[in-house]
């Protein structure tokens, strides 16, 4: 039977659906079946970011709807074995995912499935509380910044009150914070909350730092989780991250600024 | 001058400082806010069942207790069902203390 798992933040544009594509990614390299589903109907993205918009026929839409069958709308990475993605429709909006039809879809992908990673749309309406209703566990993205602190806390009450989990009085959703577009020299210098900070206020388990990195935008334009690209600073802390989702005890990486060299001590102040 | 500035940059404003205050003080108050209806709500309710008791035998199902929040006020809701043959009882006792 497959771990559900929701990667959600409440507030838009933090790096959920980079972090969904990644972590789904991760997960099958390292030999798990794995689906990521987007939940973001009327806007998807997450085919955008895997790569494989051009292969989208039917959608999750489709398939609550009996429109069509689940293995006409699941699309099979073509570089990453067991991995599979279930894009969002276009053209509906999010009334369409309604508890049962997502239910039946993911009882029917727990059968074949280690995991299911569920993207959640921003905001704290039906698209975002179908995306966590069912999880077991969660994946919060934030990034050091007040409004998205704000907004992760926002979500992780949600996520104690009104997942199925809760309403069952079942052991609660694991939280695990992911803390993304993090700048280690701004947070040195005291510009941006620290790692420390944000921990302190949210109060759950870390479980990655993504440093701020080109290579997120340039993998985005490329269609490729940047997990694949495991020589960038952000695709090591995502495959580090992975890991430590999987039981590894790794320490953090990319957390603190590196040693400057002779000209940026000359010149680069305290 | 500016040049200088950007080679040795200016002291730090240190502005996250001011900004986990400040989440601390919001997150500290929308936390109270969420978690205040289930945590009261409770002993609230045990409390007046056990006032209603010393008057009128009834038991935990009779006392319902709704709390709404609308846009700037709350609304406190108190329904206690009286249980009719002490209804009657107390009727009885009252019309016989009356004749």
């Amino acid at each position: 039977m497959a771990t559900i798992i929701v990667v959600t933040s409440g507030k838009g544009g933090v790096g959920k659906t980079t972090t969904s594509a990644s972590f789904a990614t991760g997960l099958a390299q390292r030999g798990y079946r794995t689906v990521v589903i987007d939940f973001d109907v009327g806007l998807r993205n997450l085919d955008l970011i895997m790569g494989c918009e051009r292969r989208v026929v039917y959608d999750f839409v489709n398939v609550i709807n009996n429109e069509a069958n689940l293995n006409q709308a699941l699309i099979r990475d073509k570089r990453v074995e067991n991995l599979y993605i279930l894009p969002a429709s276009q053209t509906r909006d999010k009334e369409a995912l309604t508890k049962e039809g997502v239910e039946r879809v993911l009882n029917e992908l727990k059968v074949g499935f280690d995991y299911i990673v569920c993207d959640s749309p921003a905001g704290i309406e039906r698209g975002a509380l179908m995306a966590l209703y069912f999880a077991d566990q969660a994946l919060v993205v934030t990034n050091p910044e007040v409004s998205s602190v704000r907004d992760s806390d926002r979500i992780l009450g949600i996520l104690a009150s009104k997942s199925l989990r809760a309403e069952q009085g079942d052991e609660p959703v694991k939280e695990h914070l992911v803390l993304a577009r993090y700048a280690p020299e701004r947070a040195d210098r005291g510009d941006m909350l620290s790692v420390n900070d944000v921990l302190e206020i949210l109060g759950i388990p870390l479980l990655g730092v993504i440093p701020e990195s080109q290579t997120v935008l340039q993998s985005s334009n490329a269609g490729v989780p940047v997990i694949l690209e495991d020589t960038s600073e952000a695709g090591a802390a995502y495959g580090d991250l992975v890991d430590r989702f999987l039981g590894k005890d790794l320490p953090h990486r990319f957390t603190s600024a590196q040693k400057k060299g002779f000209l940026q001590r000359l010149f680069g102040g305290s | 001058m500016r040049l200088l500035d950007s080679i040795f940059r200016a002291p730090s404003s240190k502005s996250a400082a001011l900004a986990k205050e400040r989440l601390q003080i919001i997150v500290t108050h929308e936390r109270g806010n969420r978690r205040n209806s289930p945590d009261y709500l409770p002993a609230l309710k045990k409390e007046l069942l056990e006032v209603v008791r010393k008057y009128v035998p009834i038991d935990q199902s009779q006392v319902k207790v709704h709390l709404d929040r609308e846009d700037g006020y709350e609304v406190l809701e108190l329904n206690i069902t009286l249980p009719e043959e002490e209804q009657r009882v107390v009727q009885q006792r009252s019309n016989g203390g009356g004749t």
